[in-house]
């Protein structure tokens, strides 16, 4: 009688299982993350690493940017803004779309916790920057008779950024850094908080961009071995 | 006992008069942007950068302009919080309405009521040590001093010494309409400050470094630094903040902000005399202190 009363709610039995293993699953975003960077989603989405790199490090050459140790919040807003068209892009508009808002805050997650940088590719700061380089002084000195912050006012002296709000420059390839600052500059990215880099990127040229994509970007800003006490 | 802080509660029919009275003369005082050079003054155009010269003056300078940039790298000894020199004197000393470098120079030696006597520029200069970068004070002769002289005075080629300034220190902020209140600055502080230094203003680093300077609590300037006092900080704050956006705020955001931000704990004031009450008469019985004033419950100046 007893197994027989027990066996009648075998069906809700199975349910309660199925929804408990199903918590269990989502409660590791890092290995849905980790299924979506690696391999895609099957509502279409591509490996988020077939561009951004094995290890979300970026590649110069196709101008993708580094993704590996941004902050998760900031790149799930990324995607966020993607998704609704607020932030444009041909290439990120339809994974972006595709992904469910689970899958982004955890694929968000995933790479915020990868390696940042590597360590030959720390930013040196430049005590003895001179007017005569606009990429270092630009970022390090600003330009006030602008009203114009160094980028490492609010990106830090280091360029590795701060939270969710001032992602990191260093490290990202010279070729995506002038391509955001473009797009600050005509509009058709968000100003972001404030309106701030579309204010800032307004007091730029093309030749200041240039010079400053490619102080955090390229091959000059890096050095060989790491600044003492940089983030391993 | 307050006459210009006013709680909101405290808002009342007298303040309608006094407003209906005063209205037309702050109409005109905010028409005239806070930055404007005043009449006849000398506008200083710090030398390039590449300008500084050889040798050893040129050495000197190069190392204040240092020191002045990143000052606990480089005088570490003599600072107490993470602040550098030019977290208030922006773009390196040189930004007219931040109190600019240079332009400080030529005006010493002066007689300051603060202490009494008359400051030379290094006793100045140890002033900022002791209050605005709550540390301890480098003696005269010492390398950070000559160094930061140096560069002050490299700073200052060509202004009049003694002569009126554009841009010296900070603009004087017209009396707002209504007077500066804490929650309405706690608003103000929310939209437009928090973003960098934080909700809880003890600003952020990046790669263990400040990038946004602590606005209060014990990484921050003290009770006996200038920045203490609201009229100092609605200036300051009115020229220059948010960064890139300066004047932008109204006369009344800034004064608002400016005691918000002023109604904090932070260090003790070094010439504290044993008590508050004491220490405010003998130091802070100015109408811009709120040091020893009870705001939120809590006095200020008793739990640095």
């Amino acid at each position: 009688m007893e197994v027989g009363w027990l066996w009648g709610y075998r069906w809700l039995l199975a349910a309660v299982l199925a929804l408990a293993s199903s918590a269990a699953a989502w409660a590791q975003p890092a290995d849905l993350g980790q299924t979506v960077a690696l391999n895609g989603t099957a509502a279409g989405v591509a490996a988020c690493i077939a561009c951004h790199g094995m290890k979300g490090e970026g590649d110069a050459i196709g101008g993708f940017p580094r993704i590996a140790g941004l902050d998760s919040d900031y790149i799930e807003a990324q995607l966020v803004a993607y998704a609704s068209g607020q932030r444009q892009s041909s290439l990120m508009e339809l994974p972006a779309k595709l992904l469910a808002p689970a899958e982004r805050s955890a694929v968000a997650a995933y790479f915020s916790q990868l390696q940042s940088y590597s360590p030959d590719r720390a930013i040196v700061i430049d005590e003895s920057a001179q007017p005569s380089d606009a990429g270092a002084w630009l970022a390090t000195r600003g330009r006030w008779s602008q009203n114009l912050p160094a980028c490492a006012q609010c990106h830090g002296a280091t360029g590795l950024g701060v939270g969710a709000t001032f992602p990191p420059l260093t490290g990202q390839p010279a070729s995506y850094l002038a391509l955001q600052l473009h797009h600050w500059k005509d509009g058709s990215r968000p100003a972001g908080p404030m309106g701030l880099m579309h204010l800032v990127a307004g007091k730029l040229s093309d030749r200041d961009i240039t010079a400053v994509a490619a102080y955090y970007g390229g091959p000059n800003a890096l050095i060989q071995q790491p600044l003492p006490g940089a983030r391993k | 006992m307050n006459r210009f802080f006013s709680n909101a509660s405290c808002v009342g029919l007298l303040f309608i008069a006094a407003l209906a009275r005063t209205g037309t003369a702050h109409a005109q005082a905010n028409a005239v942007p806070a930055s404007l050079p005043k009449d006849a003054a000398y506008v200083l155009k710090s030398p390039d950068e590449s300008a500084i010269p050889d040798g050893g003056y040129g050495k000197s300078v190069k190392e204040g302009e240092q020191i002045f940039l990143h000052t606990q790298q480089h005088a570490g000894a003599f600072v107490g919080n993470n602040l550098n020199c030019a977290s208030c004197h922006l773009d390196a000393g040189r930004k007219a309405n931040a109190s600019p470098f240079g332009a400080a120079y030529v005006a010493y030696p002066a007689y300051r009521s603060k202490n009494g006597h008359v400051n030379t520029f290094a006793e100045r200069l140890q002033g900022c040590f002791r209050y605005s970068m709550n540390g301890k004070v480098p003696p005269l002769g010492d390398p950070v001093l000559v160094s930061l002289e140096s560069y002050a005075a490299w700073l200052s080629k060509g202004a009049p010494v003694g002569g009126k300034i554009s841009g010296s220190g900070y603009p004087k902020v017209p009396k707002p309409a209504l007077p500066a209140d804490y929650l309405r600055g706690s608003q103000v502080y929310a939209q437009t400050c928090a973003l960098c230094h934080g909700a809880t203003g003890h600003g952020q680093l990046s790669d263990g470094k400040m990038v946004f300077p602590a606005l209060w609590g014990n990484q921050s300037f003290n009770w006996g630094a200038g920045m203490h006092s609201v009229d100092n900080a609605a200036g300051f704050i009115k020229a220059n903040m948010p960064l890139a956006l300066g004047n932008t705020l109204t006369d009344q955001q800034a004064w608002d902000v400016a005691m918000f931000m002023d109604s904090h704990e932070r260090p003790q004031d070094p010439r504290f005399t044993g008590s508050v009450a004491q220490t405010r008469l003998k130091y802070h019985d100015s109408e811009y202190s709120m040091y020893g004033r009870t705001v939120q419950g809590h006095m200020l100046g008793s739990q640095p």
